[in-house]
């Protein structure tokens, strides 16, 4: 996988920035517009996914590790869960939102509605860093048709 | 009124869409029209009036189009051919009339389009979240604050779901890189 024209990456260098934007818009304001972690999370991954289809999978690999990605995906479930054991403790309840009742923000606000926003950039953490692991998956795997009809999946040959 | 016939038009669009994607012999075309359908569900959940769902299936929809053209793109397939089982053609007709007739019957029982069964019911919980959801979680964004809120709990379960999912993709291949690494040692 070398990538694409001259035309492709010219283009995906102006518009990569765009979408990761996008991305982080959706799901920081998910709380007061339509998005929210999951919607956003699936536009940060979508900029990676085109990083890597028009420069190739090392050109993505080198600004994203897989063991980088894998650890964003734990760090975001892991958030998420301590967001849910900090109600626990502090609310009284699994996920309690104990910062809405300690500090009211300013309705439609950004600053707002306590734990709601720390879960959706955990929930967009997560799902970004899925989605690109499982694009990764998918470019690196490839299925093998024998000659008895069976099919078989086998990494790619990395170039040395 | 005219969205119901917005609707109509769009299902009409998805039917035929769904067709093509299972009739057509190439596998690129049936990908692409496999798309459309989605794209056709996502405006179909604006005119529905569901922007949430509508971004997120629109999201969601463009990666799994990337996903499935870079899988299936210069993939030989083999076409099926051969007689037709007509004893598994009437059992699977038999099948969907029977479908087609209690689906008919269910949505019978349904309400008016465009009125809400928890309209109709004073206790149900979504009142209680629609009526108090600003004052509780104080976000505006009252899907936002049912899944993280109200029923964070769901969300919890996906979370989980994708990592475990992600997790057996990776332990698969690493296992397999790592033989590989084995084998050329020794």
């Amino acid at each position: 996988m070398k990538g694409m024209t001259v035309i492709v990456k010219t283009v995906t260098r102006w518009v990569k920035v765009f979408i990761f934007l996008f991305g982080a818009y959706i799901v920081i304001t998910g709380h007061l517009g339509p998005g929210g972690g999951f919607a956003g999370g699936v536009i940060i991954a979508c900029s990676y996914i085109l990083l890597t289809l028009a420069f190739g999978k090392e050109f993505a690999l080198q600004r994203l590790k897989v063991g980088a990605a894998h650890g964003l995906d734990s760090a975001g479930g892991l958030i998420f869960l301590l967001i849910a054991l900090f109600g626990l403790g502090f609310g009284g309840t699994f996920f309690a939102n104990f910062l809405q009742s300690r500090y009211p923000g300013l309705e439609f606000h950004l600053l707002s509605s306590g734990t709601i926003p720390l879960s959706n950039i955990a929930v967009g953490l997560k799902v970004a860093s899925s989605l690109f692991l499982v694009f990764i998956i998918f470019s690196v795997l490839r299925i093998v048709v024998a000659r008895d009809g069976s099919r078989s999946m086998v990494q790619e040959e990395e170039e040395e | 009124m005219v969205v119901e016939i917005y609707l109509l038009i769009l299902l009409v669009f998805m039917i035929a869409g769904a067709l093509i994607a299972v009739e057509t012999k190439n596998l690129l075309s049936s990908v692409i029209s496999l798309g459309a359908i989605g794209f056709g569900m996502s405006i179909a959940f604006l005119f529905l009036r569901a922007p949430d769902l509508a971004i997120v299936q629109i999201a969601v929809e463009v990666v799994l189009l990337v996903f499935l053209i870079r899988a299936t793109i210069g993939r030989d397939v083999i076409p099926a051919h051969g007689h037709i089982n007509w004893a598994g053609l009437a059992v699977v007709l038999v099948l969907m009339a029977g479908l087609v007739f209690f689906g008919v019957r269910a949505f019978g029982s349904l309400g008016v389009f465009g009125e809400p069964v928890i309209a109709s019911i004073a206790e149900a919980p979504s009142n209680a979240y629609l009526a108090g959801g600003l004052e509780q979680t104080g976000s505006a964004n009252i899907v936002t604050s049912v899944l993280l809120d109200y029923r964070a709990y769901d969300t919890l379960g996906e979370a989980t779901v994708l990592f475990a999912s992600i997790l057996g993709a990776l332990a698969v291949l690493r296992g397999r890189s790592w033989a590989k690494k084995r084998g050329k040692e020794q």
